[in-house]
């Protein structure tokens, strides 16, 4: 639960961080940096190290940052379109994919309960290419992305209800390397 | 006006808490017979029979909804041979039908069971049989003289004898564990063929019932297996990139009709040569065609498609060729699952915003919603093709009702707070 929660938080604020890129430039990767310093210990925090060491940093920053930058994608009812506010976060995904050739993400396409099954995989599907089609045309390629669908199977909410159904329209990023 | 009435019917309180379920029979319009199924007699070992054979019958009966079988106390006598029967004692309780038998043990695990059927107006036997039988064996047999007297009484096949396949999701804190389980249309016996941490979906019976194909995503991949009850192996025999789903058997037995998507995530259909394992792409369209589902004749494929913009079933002939638009009622038709006899369509339909269950006369288009839930899914024929089952959902929870095809008589079945869905109808085939 709590899980949930801070994804969709970090969601929306992505969201917001897109749709005003002017006004505050790209504020996320100083707090990635300073969480992904804080957790993987004191001792990466040399003085001299910081500046020699900064490229590297930065692409470590780009996988070790995953867990903040969203990696859910919500979608309007019957819709398989991607919202305006997400496709800066799917951009920045593509960037991390053309970054890395090594890196792969499953696309897990999903959809809420109303309605046939079968058909619902085909919705959650539809979604997930969607991402992938957008992923691709940022750059990455095709054999660093797969596709499932569970349709309405996995749902993260369980009411029968807007609130839960929109938290279930969605494509969940995950990483492999 | 319809009026509703609830019968509650607990079946076997002493079987195991978590899998066995409840069934209530809501009804419509449509007056239940008084009969009279009286206890069989026994001679035998010990103080009765394996099972009580007449509670059986008298809960299929019942269960029907077409029949409501008198209490033992309002019977005035008690007989399990013809020659000691009053047909007075019956008349004067208006039973329009009466059953009596008996069980004879003829060995240390062999049973004969005889049962008669009289009609007390006309005074005269309406039907009798002799059915050997062993103590695995009885209930099934209880089922079968069942369906005996069903069919005598109303001309419709009986389907006391069939089984049911269904899958349950039981949920533990974030871990959710889904199983495939195969029961007796009463949900008696239940058995868990297949049990998984990832979803399982879409079973459906072959014409013979011994294997039943489903959808696994173990390994967060879907894969269409097909598994033998008897002996519980199974085979993978779709595992394309993306999705594989929405199998059923061909009435031969031989094929598969399925959904892929493959890497681009174009859902079409395929038939599947289950022993060959060679696929033969049915539609090739870029909206989505799943929920692939074989006409009785083997001639056709109902399939779901949203190539119009909503989904709406559509028919392929089975060896290819241009599809055909099926239905036009309302903005959302789909799942489309042949009636045995080949006469009715059920589907998934969109009600004014509730998904229900409708049924299309194919030669008439007669249109008719038969379910009353806003999610109802994953309607299925009996072999009799005169009920459907289907899933719908009660506080939360998948839960199972049957309802026969004029939508006039209507059963629940619930299972101690298990969420149940995708229920199929097993052939008549013995198992």
């Amino acid at each position: 639960m709590t899980f949930v929660r801070l994804t969709v938080i970090s969601a929306a604020a992505f969201a917001l961080a897109a749709c005003t890129p002017q006004t505050i430039p790209d504020p996320e990767p100083e707090e990635t940096t300073v969480g992904a310093g804080a957790d993987s210990g004191a001792d990466t925090y040399g003085d001299d190290s910081f500046g020699n060491t900064r490229g590297m940093a930065i692409e470590d920053d780009s996988f070790d940052g995953m867990e903040e930058l969203a990696t859910v994608i919500y979608f309007e009812f019957d819709s398989s379109e991607i919202g305006a506010d997400y496709v800066g976060i799917v951009e920045r995904h593509a960037i991390q994919l053309l970054d890395d050739a090594s890196v792969s993400v499953r696309l897990e396409g999903h959809a809420d309960e109303r309605g046939s099954r079968e058909y619902n995989i085909g919705l959650g599907e539809r979604r997930a290419q969607a991402v992938r089609r957008l992923l691709m045309l940022q750059g990455a390629s095709a054999g660093q992305i797969s596709t499932v669908s569970f349709g309405e199977e996995r749902p993260e909410a369980f009411g029968s209800d807007e609130a839960s159904y929109s938290q279930n329209r969605r494509v969940v990023i995950n990483y492999s390397r | 006006m319809r009026k509703t009435l609830l019968i509650v019917v607990v079946l076997l309180a002493a079987a195991s808490a978590r899998a066995d379920l409840e069934v209530l029979v809501t009804k419509g319009d449509v007056k239940a017979r008084p009969v009279a199924v009286v206890p069989f007699g026994w001679n035998g070992d010990g103080a009765g029979a394996p099972i009580d054979v007449s509670s059986v019958i008298s809960a299929d009966l019942r269960r029907s909804g077409r029949f409501e079988p008198i209490a033992e106390d309002m019977m005035l006598q008690t007989p399990s041979v013809g020659a000691n029967l009053d047909f007075d004692d019956w008349t004067i309780l208006k039973v329009e039908a009466v059953v009596i038998g008996r069980i004879e043990q003829t060995g240390a695990n062999a049973y004969e069971v005889q049962f008669q059927l009289f009609d007390p107006f006309q005074r005269r036997q309406l039907k009798g049989y002799r059915m050997a039988a062993s103590r695995g064996t009885m209930r099934r047999v209880a089922h079968r003289l069942a369906d005996m007297i069903y069919e005598e009484l109303t001309g419709i096949q009986g389907v006391f004898a069939t089984k049911v396949t269904y899958v349950t999701a039981e949920r533990a804190g974030s871990d959710t564990t889904y199983r495939l389980v195969v029961a007796d249309y009463d949900g008696q016996n239940e058995a868990v063929i297949m049990e998984s941490k990832d979803p399982i979906m879409s079973p459906a019976w072959s014409p013979d019932s011994r294997r039943i194909a489903y959808v696994s995503f173990e390994g967060n991949r879907s894969s269409v297996f097909v598994q033998t009850l008897r002996s519980g192996n199974r085979q993978r025999v779709s595992s394309r990139p993306g999705i594989n789903g929405a199998p059923a058997f061909s009435p031969d037995g031989r094929k598969l009709v399925l959904t892929q998507g493959g890497v681009d995530g174009n859902l079409d259909i395929y038939v599947l040569d289950i022993t060959s394992r060679q696929t033969r792409r049915l539609t090739n369209h870029r909206a989505i065609d799943t929920e692939g589902s074989w006409s009785p004749d083997g001639r056709h494929i109902y399939f779901t498609s949203d190539r119009s913009g909503g989904p709406q079933i559509y028919r392929v002939a089975a060896t290819g060729g241009t599809p055909e638009r099926v239905t036009f009622e309302g903005s959302y038709n789909a799942r489309p699952r042949l009636s045995p006899n080949g006469e009715k369509l059920a589907m998934v339909h969109n009600d004014r915003g509730n998904y229900r269950i409708a049924v299309m006369e194919l030669a008439s288009k007669n249109f008719l919603v038969v379910s009353t839930g806003s999610q109802d899914e994953s309607p299925s024929f009996a072999p009799n093709s005169d009920t459907l089952i289907y899933a719908t959902r009660r506080r939360g929870n998948g839960i199972l009702e049957t309802v026969s095809a004029d939508g006039l008589i209507r059963e629940r079945l619930t299972s101690g707070g298990t969420d149940v869905r995708e229920p199929v109808w097993s052939p008549f085939e013995r198992f």
